[in-house]
């Protein structure tokens, strides 16, 4: 049996039977055969020493057992490393940072408490996935609509508390929860927002309660285990529409976005929106530049001249973008007439017009229907992975800008360029808004079992993780095993708000059992060696 | 991940008796694989497993319309996991739920 970093063998097993007794032995995982399933299916590290491996798990299956289980790691200083469904695969998965911890996972805990379709919100357990909730709201006839991220395995409590998103008008995950119930590392049950007086009816409704706002700390936080959770819930719209708007020369992007800020944060177009290019997709410019990752300005490329003169050839505008309404049909029809009509002031702007949906749809019809934007959970996403064995996601916030899309594209190439890597390899997806009024640019790397590949995606991965940051942007979330160096970059003042951190940490939680590690908070005692 | 395969081979060819599957078995396994494996191994667009088998020439493509699947095999798979499939842990499919999986998956394969 492997044991936890700093702890004897005689604690370890003093607590694993303590554990037992508390969740019962069937829910302590200690056989090679069963914590192996909680090792990282999509590990950049396979089959390298280095590979952080867990030492054990156990499963509560409610908050007291979760009480019980943290007042044991506390008693003998094991760590722990919570997960939810552990389904956050190309962030880390299910294992934890710190090799030896002990997998705290929650997926037993999978009660949906409420479900509310009059104030439009509902309150779930941490192993309750999207897929669950939705076929609950199916199954029961309410009129209601979840936020999906792309794979609808995974937790809606992880997802926000990861700070993930969706394709909806809720799809901020983090931003759309209203009240948590968490336990210390000591064990107390806390409620935050409403839910903190005794006989509330508003714990979902109203966040923010009486005094300081505590609940982002727990988000991409290790600070506390969340073990419920409330979700801001979109009413059933009685229509959805999608329109496109493309542009054809280079420079068009810049009042493309720029007018797209004003039509999203007007809240005329809803929802998340990419920017896509027909041109630089195209099999033309994909001969032309040597493959796939065409959005990357790679030094001895093809100008942009070149580029546009194979669009006229071609009649393929360089750059479009969707934009999808949710409402009753005739405002959807009258905000794309808006749409339209602010975005013919570019010069050669063309549309194409969606369908207009009306509401509610049939449940036979819903492989017909665009599922990510109807909050409909699915794994269509895996089918973009083809033979690679997992992927890990580089994904930076840039401005939303046309002029830092261009700077992003020359930056990143160029970094390419440095590390002499092709940018081909990459799998590069074009600029989203999954938050508001900022892009996300996400870069998946995909993984293998072959040591020296993936050794060269980290080093790659942390390459551009510095060129993001000398250029002032962050990635919004990472893979574990970038989690200290994302964090090295937020360093304003000397790194003031991980000294700040760690001073929470220290406070609530002076043992550090939870999570160590998590997005660079370490506990004091292993704050040195990973410094 | 070659050891890996050489494993799930072996079992893929490995001679065994099933026993007659048990139809209340074979209804739990049936709700359970709708759950956990439907979303993916199922018929209809976007799905990535059927697709993904497919593309390397897998008729039927569908697991519950394979007869050629084993118990062995199933459990292999859903432990260890394939190219982009991770493995499931026992709090998401238990082991008896497992075996109830493997009853529906096999439960139209030649005696």
């Amino acid at each position: 049996m492997r044991v936890p970093p700093g702890v004897t063998p005689k604690d370890f097993s003093d607590a694993i039977e303590q554990w037992q007794e508390a969740l019962g032995h069937e829910w302590v995982f200690t056989s090679d055969e069963d914590v192996d399933l909680y090792r990282d299916s999509y590990s950049p590290f396979w089959h390298e020493d280095i590979e952080p491996v867990p030492s054990s798990a156990v499963a509560p299956a409610d908050v007291e057992q979760v009480v019980a289980a943290v007042k044991i790691a506390n008693t003998y200083k094991i760590p722990l490393w919570t997960i939810s469904t552990g389904k956050n695969l190309g962030y880390g998965g299910s294992a934890p940072l710190l090799g030896g911890s002990v997998v705290l996972d929650l997926k037993r805990m999978d009660r949906i408490l409420e479900v509310n379709d009059k104030n439009h919100y509902a309150l779930v357990e941490p192993g309750v996935s999207y897929f669950d909730l939705y076929r609950y709201i199916q199954d029961q006839g309410l009129k209601v609509w979840i936020d999906v991220p792309d794979p609808g395995w995974g937790s809606l409590i992880g997802n926000a508390l990861d700070r993930g998103g969706g394709y909806t008008p809720l799809r901020d995950h983090f931003d759309a929860h209203c009240g948590m119930e968490v336990v210390l590392a000591d064990g107390e049950i806390v409620r935050t927002g409403m839910g903190a007086l005794p006989g509330s009816h508003t714990w979902q409704q109203y966040r923010y309660g009486f005094g300081p706002y505590v609940d982002g700390m727990f988000s991409q936080g290790n600070f506390g285990v969340v073990t419920k959770m409330g979700f801001w819930l979109l009413p059933e719209p009685e229509g959805f529409k999608s329109g496109t708007v493309a542009v054809r020369r280079h420079d068009d992007l810049v009042p493309l976005v720029e007018t797209l800020n004003y039509l999203m944060n007007s809240n005329l177009v809803q929802g998340t929106t990419t920017i896509g290019s027909p041109l630089l997709a195209s099999g033309a410019v994909r001969s032309a530049t040597g493959g796939g990752a065409a959005l990357v300005a790679t030094p001895g490329g093809p100008s942009v001249e070149e580029l546009e003169e194979i669009g006229r050839d071609q009649n393929l505008p360089y750059w479009n973008c969707q934009m999808n309404f949710y409402g009753p049909p005739k405002v959807v029809e009258a905000e794309w007439e808006c749409a339209k009509e602010k975005y013919s002031k570019i010069s050669g702007a063309t549309f194409v017009e969606g369908p207009t949906y009306q509401l509610p749809y049939d449940p036979k019809d819903v492989d017909k229907l665009p599922k990510r934007q109807f909050g409909i959970p699915s794994l269509t996403i895996f089918g973009l992975m083809g033979r690679s064995e997992g992927h890990m996601w580089f994904s930076p916030i840039i401005p939303m800008t046309g002029e830092a899309v261009f700077e992003a594209q020359r930056v990143f190439g160029q970094a390419y360029h440095d590390m002499g890597v092709p940018a081909i390899n990459q799998i590069f997806v074009f600029p989203s808004s999954f938050f508001p009024r900022s892009f996300v640019i996400l870069c998946g790397f995909p993984i293998y079992h072959d040591v020296e590949k993936n050794r060269r995606s980290r080093e790659v991965f942390r390459g551009l993780v510095k060129a993001a940051a000398e250029h002032g942007w962050g990635e919004y979330r990472t893979h574990t095993a970038f989690m200290d160096t994302v964090s090295d970059v937020y360093s304003f003042n000397n790194h003031a708000l991980r000294h700040f951190h760690e001073t929470i940490k220290d406070a609530v939680d002076p043992n550090g059992i939870l999570s160590p590690g998590r997005c660079g908070v370490w506990p004091k005692g292993l704050r040195k060696a990973h410094a | 991940m070659r050891t890996r395969w050489l494993v799930a081979m072996s079992m893929f060819f490995a001679v065994s008796t099933p026993a007659a599957p048990d139809q209340a078995q074979v209804e739990r396994g049936h709700t359970v694989y709708d759950k956990w494996c439907f979303p993916c191994h199922g018929t209809g667009p976007g799905k990535p497993g059927t697709d993904s088998l497919r593309q390397r020439g897998q008729n039927p493509a569908v697991l519950e319309e394979r007869t050629d699947l084993n118990a062995s095999m199933i459990r292999f798979y859903v432990r260890h996991g394939v190219l982009f499939m991770p493995t499931f842990r026992k709090t998401e499919i238990s082991d008896a739920d497992l075996d109830a999986i493997a009853a529906y998956l096999t439960r139209n394969n030649k005696k």
